[in-house]
């Protein structure tokens, strides 16, 4: 029930990112969603791919730092306090969101979240009837 | 003093140092064993080329008493200076060594003008390093008022600058323009101080900065000269005429060498500086190579004195930096990064002058498989860095972590140091 993120350690630097995206396209990798979190010197790209395993080889390859860590990504209702109800969820059980992004089109938002605890993330948004997404869905 | 007189002064000193040393410092004796040498082979100043040259290497072999000549008992104080390997060096004082100590650095106010009845301010820093408690005697040994201000709290320097009118400072030229920049944001005039004189050291400087530093204060601006190693400053210092730096020459005779050969070069060629301690009896040294290039200037001075005087530092022989009067290494970095297996040994020292401060950035390479997720344990890991250089280096450096295989590098020896301060 979690999906496999890819992050990549970037320098604050004009057209890093670009880098990135130009050699996912060219072999043929869709991003699905992506964030950048970045200090004054450097950045963490944050991305959710279509074909995983293959996009952190190529990038291993091009000599990129590159590792997986495994998030939650959920959809609801792209209607008011439907994040926050999720998210009250979460707090009720101790569950810690170390980052979150999400982006909603139309009658749906998607959530990706990195949650301090994995499994009781999963196993308390189950139980709530949240809609998790599998590698299937993306 | 006519030069020969000085000539004769200087051999018999010389004759009573390598008598002192020989009986009193082991490494010494060893040195002169090997070279078949014994102190009657020295009978004038011109024999001087017969003995060992010391290096800073021999100073830190020799860790931490080694090549003192009196008793620890006889030290009244010890100053240290930073190593190459993060291990310090020290050097131990007499009380004898202190005076003159003193004495030269009297003789270099006296040499700026500043006189009794002058309130000097000394923004150098107080402790082992050798800039502030040095000038502090010096002024007191003229008999000028000294004002301990030491670096950092440059308000509260300010405020004293004017409420007391201080007529003279003594600091490193970065700080002497970052006091200018400060008394603009302030909205001080110049001509709400009286400033009249600079004594400026510890750093490489320019014509253009001291150019800068007088207009910006006020003042003229003067190089003094020194190293912990063989005293402190006072070494060498400037006249009114602000062309070359005077020698104490008789107390430390300044010798020009081929760095590479050890070969000594005529006076007007350049070359690594060498000098001898001839009077000091607490860590006396014999040619110690200061790394510095410079070269002796023929000809009496239009002052008068007519000690030999030595042009502008014109760059150092080995790769030290000089960064906020600190000494810094780049292998001292490298030693740092080595120990901590997140990094690969892949750096590089960005050396600029921002505001008129000279700022060390050290570029890093993260390992691939160090790289981590979390913003907050990169941040973590950062600053264990910045951290550890700090307790080395003993200046704040800015840490950037770099993409794996992203510095250059080369065949040979690879550039590790970038030095954007314009010094000309």
């Amino acid at each position: 029930m979690t999906i496999k993120q890819m992050s990549v350690f970037l320098e604050n630097k004009n057209g890093r990112i670009n880098e990135v995206t130009k050699v996912l396209g060219k072999h043929n990798i869709n991003m699905h969603a992506f964030s950048m979190a970045e200090t004054t010197d450097f950045g963490i790209l944050r991305l959710i791919v279509s074909d995983v395993e293959h996009a952190v080889e190529i990038l291993r390859e091009k000599g990129y730092a590159v590792i997986l860590t495994d998030v939650v990504c959920i959809s609801c209702s792209n209607v008011p306090s439907a994040l926050s109800e999720i998210l009250d969820n979460l707090a009720k059980h101790q569950i810690f969101i170390e980052y979150m992004y999400a982006f909603a089109q139309e009658n749906i938002a998607h959530i990706v979240i990195r949650p301090s605890n994995l499994e009781e993330c999963v196993k308390w948004l189950s139980k709530e009837g949240c809609n998790i997404l599998d590698k299937q869905h993306l | 003093m006519s030069r020969d007189e000085l000539h004769n002064l200087q051999g018999r000193r010389l004759r009573k140092l390598v008598d002192l040393v020989y009986h009193n410092t082991p490494f010494y004796r060893h040195k002169m064993q090997e070279l078949d040498l014994v102190p009657d082979d020295i009978r004038t100043i011109d024999d001087i080329v017969k003995l060992p040259f010391t290096t800073k290497a021999d100073l830190r072999d020799n860790y931490p008493v080694g090549l003192l000549a009196t008793p620890m008992s006889e030290i009244v104080r010890v100053h240290a200076s930073s190593g190459t390997t993060g291990s310090p060096t020290i050097v131990g004082y007499t009380h004898r060594d202190l005076e003159i100590w003193k004495e030269v650095i009297a003789r270099a106010l006296t040499a700026y003008g500043v006189t009794r009845g002058d309130i000097v301010s000394v923004g150098y820093g107080y402790g082992l390093f050798t800039g502030g408690l040095g000038a502090h005697y010096g002024i007191e040994h003229l008999g000028a008022t000294v004002l301990p201000t030491s670096t950092g709290n440059t308000e509260k320097h300010i405020r004293l600058l004017r409420d007391l009118n201080v007529t003279a400072i003594a600091c490193t030229p970065s700080y002497a323009l970052y006091l200018a920049e400060m008394l603009r944001n302030q909205g001080v005039s110049i001509n709400d101080l009286k400033l009249h004189t600079g004594v400026f050291g510890a750093e490489p400087w320019t014509e253009n900065m001291r150019h800068e530093i007088e207009e910006q204060l006020g003042l003229k601006a003067y190089n003094i000269y020194g190293l912990s190693e063989i005293m402190g400053p006072g070494v060498a210092y400037e006249c009114n005429c602000k062309n070359g730096s005077h020698i104490a020459e008789d107390h430390f005779y300044p010798e020009i060498i081929n760095s590479e050969t050890g070969e000594v070069l005529p006076i007007g060629q350049e070359g690594e500086l060498v000098l001898t301690t001839l009077t000091k009896t607490g860590m006396p040294l014999l040619r110690y190579r200061t790394k510095d290039l410079t070269a002796l200037m023929p000809g009496i001075c239009d002052c008068g004195r007519t000690n030999i005087r030595f042009t502008r530092i014109l760059g150092r022989s080995d790769d030290m930096l000089i960064i906020r009067g600190i000494n810094v290494f780049p292998s001292q970095v490298e030693n740092v990064i080595l120990e901590m297996p997140e990094f690969a040994p892949c750096y590089m020292l960005v050396v600029d002058r921002k505001k008129n401060m000279d700022m060390l950035e050290i570029q890093v390479e993260l390992r691939p498989d160090s790289f981590s997720d979390d913003i907050g344990s990169m941040l973590a890991l950062r600053k264990r860095l910045v951290e550890r250089l700090k307790s080395v280096l003993s200046i704040n450096a800015e840490v950037k972590l770099m993409e794996p295989n992203s510095l250059p590098r080369s065949e040979g020896k690879s550039m590790r140091v970038i030095d954007k301060r314009v010094l000309v």
